[in-house]
């Protein structure tokens, strides 16, 4: 067992719509990175997996509101901080956020050098122009990246550098961990690559600690994370290694999600694709019992009744369901024979 | 292999250029083809390798700049505006973003009612119609009473979707262009998506040609592959052939890049 980059208990976090209802988007959810490992969240749109990037900031801003929980980074208790503190102290320096489509937030009359100028002052309000531009070179170099770029304009770059170039500016602190939401999403398979190379290279090279890396695509994730949870609704509903989770997924939900894998490799045509009916609950007023129970197929009158709670499964799994694994493998196993 | 189908879509030598001079670019390069009925077709490629533009003249949206179509062996005729009518009869398609697909001041209603007028059924009763209209609900998974008196924006993503193929359900063409259909949506619902168009080409007998630069995809659905490189398809086969032993190097590069779970990814070729 690694140091715990960053320890995340029992953390709820919701949203107040402007008729005052709450939206608990994040609803007790408990995880754990360690140094060097990485951890993949997946699910589909609308399940909290954004939300849950924004709380783990502790940077919060209306309408999402903390609520309970604690976010420990390096040690430190977050939750609850002033935002103005947890922006100077931790963002940056502690936690880097990269958030969706990053790159088309890159202001197009800055060069890129004046971006990573702000990030330093912001932090270090007495370094100099020339110490700032000899980091960003030196960091530029490490990346593979070209030091051309610190002086071009963001629409000179192409989509994939300029993700590339997003990942380097928000590193330059070398941060302990890096919160990416979605970074490879809009590129295509080329400069997908490239970006996950990099984001390999920065934790090869120690100028991350550790990393959260947030998609629906399930391929990718297994590429590049050591570990994987999966959320529905709000909850987490499966957490196991990236292996274990891809070939053998417990939670009927997580199962759906990984019957649906389509890669190009031999023997996987014959396989059949799984589909899951319906659509997510509507977390203005979930259902009480288990918040995946419409779409399930191994539904029981039970399961509608209380919640159910994350159920250990050995070997560092968890999965959120009132039925033994072993049932659920297996079911799973059968089901995915020959089409 | 085909010997005994005879192609129900077929070109030779089509080109479009766009520009004149010194800023022409060939966006489609003198592509010759021929779609089987009954078969799934995939055309690959990277963005801005001529797919979309393949595709808007496939369904007679721009003229070829040189070279022709044949629509079941026949040279095709859409030189006026009520011929081109009658093309679409036959041919229709799924676009990537459902969201823009739709006049936003129609109602989901007039959607549908559209397709059976097109398909002729403009003077049937009304209770004819609306049993027709919720039978096409029906079959993507729909309710038809909820959507009646609704806008298309008020549809989610998904459900916009599933109507457009509700659409083709009411329409009954013979061949399917479906350019990006599930790109915009999510890795779940994908599936279910694949599903109903399968289901439909059963039902239906239509010819689906999937326009995508999904690798994964095409070689899960298709039966034949066309792998599209500026302009130029530059290689073409069954998806065993094309995508488990690609033979030209763009092809290789696309299906290398492509993250695995069996096989090992390398990452070093970038």
């Amino acid at each position: 067992m690694g140091n715990a980059v960053l320890e995340v208990n029992e953390l709820t976090t919701k949203y107040i719509t402007r008729f005052g209802e709450n939206i608990y988007a994040v609803d007790h959810v408990s995880l754990k990175v360690e140094e060097g490992k990485s951890l993949g969240i997946a699910g589909e749109s609308g399940c909290g997996k954004s939300t849950l990037a924004l709380s783990l900031m502790g940077y919060y801003f209306p309408p999402l509101y903390y609520t309970s929980g604690q976010i420990i980074i390096d040690g430190q208790n977050i939750s609850g901080m002033d935002p103005d503190e947890v922006r100077k102290a931790i963002l940056g320096k502690e936690i880097a956020y990269i958030p969706q489509s990053a790159m088309n937030a890159l202001n197009p009359t800055q060069r890129i050098i004046n971006f990573i100028e702000d990030v330093i002052e912001a932090h270090k309000p007495y370094a100099t122009k020339k110490e700032i531009y000899d980091q960003a070179k030196s960091l530029f170099e490490v990346l593979g990246l070209p030091a051309e770029v610190l002086n071009k304009y963001p629409v000179e770059l192409s989509g994939g550098m300029k993700q590339r170039t997003v990942i380097a500016i928000s590193v330059i602190l070398s941060p302990q961990i890096l919160i990416a939401d979605e970074p490879s999403s809009a590129l295509d398979v080329t400069s997908q690559k490239m970006v996950i190379k990099m984001l390999r290279n920065l934790m090869d090279s120690g100028l991350i600690k550790s990393m959260i890396f947030i998609t629906h695509e399930l391929p990718l994730l297994y590429n590049v994370t050591d570990d994987i949870m999966v959320m529905y609704a709000g909850q987490i509903v499966e957490k196991a290694g990236a292996h274990e989770m891809v070939f053998t997924p417990i939670h009927p939900y997580s199962q759906g999600l990984m019957g649906s894998i389509m890669v190009p490799e031999s023997g996987l045509r014959d396989k059949k694709l799984t589909a899951i009916p319906g659509v997510p609950p509507n977390l203005k007023n979930p259902p009480s019992g288990c918040r995946f129970a419409e779409r399930c197929k191994y539904v029981m009158p039970e399961c509608r009744v209380t919640s159910i709670p994350l159920r250990d499964a050995g070997g560092g799994r968890a999965y959120r369901c009132i039925l033994p694994k072993e049932f659920l493998m297996e079911a799973y196993e059968r089901e995915r024979g020959e089409r | 292999m085909n010997a005994g189908k005879k192609p129900c879509l077929s070109g030779r030598g089509v080109t479009k250029e766009f520009g004149f001079g010194r800023n022409k670019t060939v966006a489609v390069d003198g592509v010759d083809f021929d779609f089987y009925e009954g078969e799934i077709i995939s055309i690959v490629g990277e963005s801005g390798s001529g797919k979309t533009t393949l595709a808007k003249m496939l369904l007679g949206l721009i003229n070829a700049t040189e070279g022709d179509i044949f629509f079941q062996g026949k040279k095709r005729n859409i030189g006026s505006h009520r011929k081109k009518k009658e093309y679409w009869k036959s041919i229709q398609a799924i676009f990537q973003d459902p969201f823009s697909s739709y006049n936003t001041f129609n109602k989901i209603d007039s959607v549908l009612l559209d397709c059976i007028r097109m398909r002729g059924g403009g003077r049937l009763p009304r209770e004819k119609k609306i049993e027709l209209m919720t039978e096409a609900c029906s079959f993507v998974n729909l309710k038809f009473e909820e959507l009646t008196n609704k806008y298309p924006f008020e549809l989610s993503g998904g459900q916009q979707q599933r109507l457009m193929i509700a659409r083709i359900f009411l329409l009954k063409p013979q061949i399917l262009l479906a350019d990006e259909p599930t790109s915009m949506i999510d890795a779940c619902s994908r599936t279910t998506i694949l599903d109903t168009l399968m289901q439909l080409r059963d039902e239906i007998g239509m010819t689906p040609i999937f326009i995508t630069h999904d690798i994964g995809l095409a070689y899960y659905v298709s039966d034949t592959v066309y792998i599209m490189e500026r302009g130029k398809f530059v290689e073409s086969g069954t998806a065993d052939q094309v995508i488990l032993n690609p033979k030209k190097p763009y092809t290789q590069r696309l299906i290398n890049d492509v993250p695995k779970i069996y096989e090992e990814w390398d990452l070093s070729t970038v």
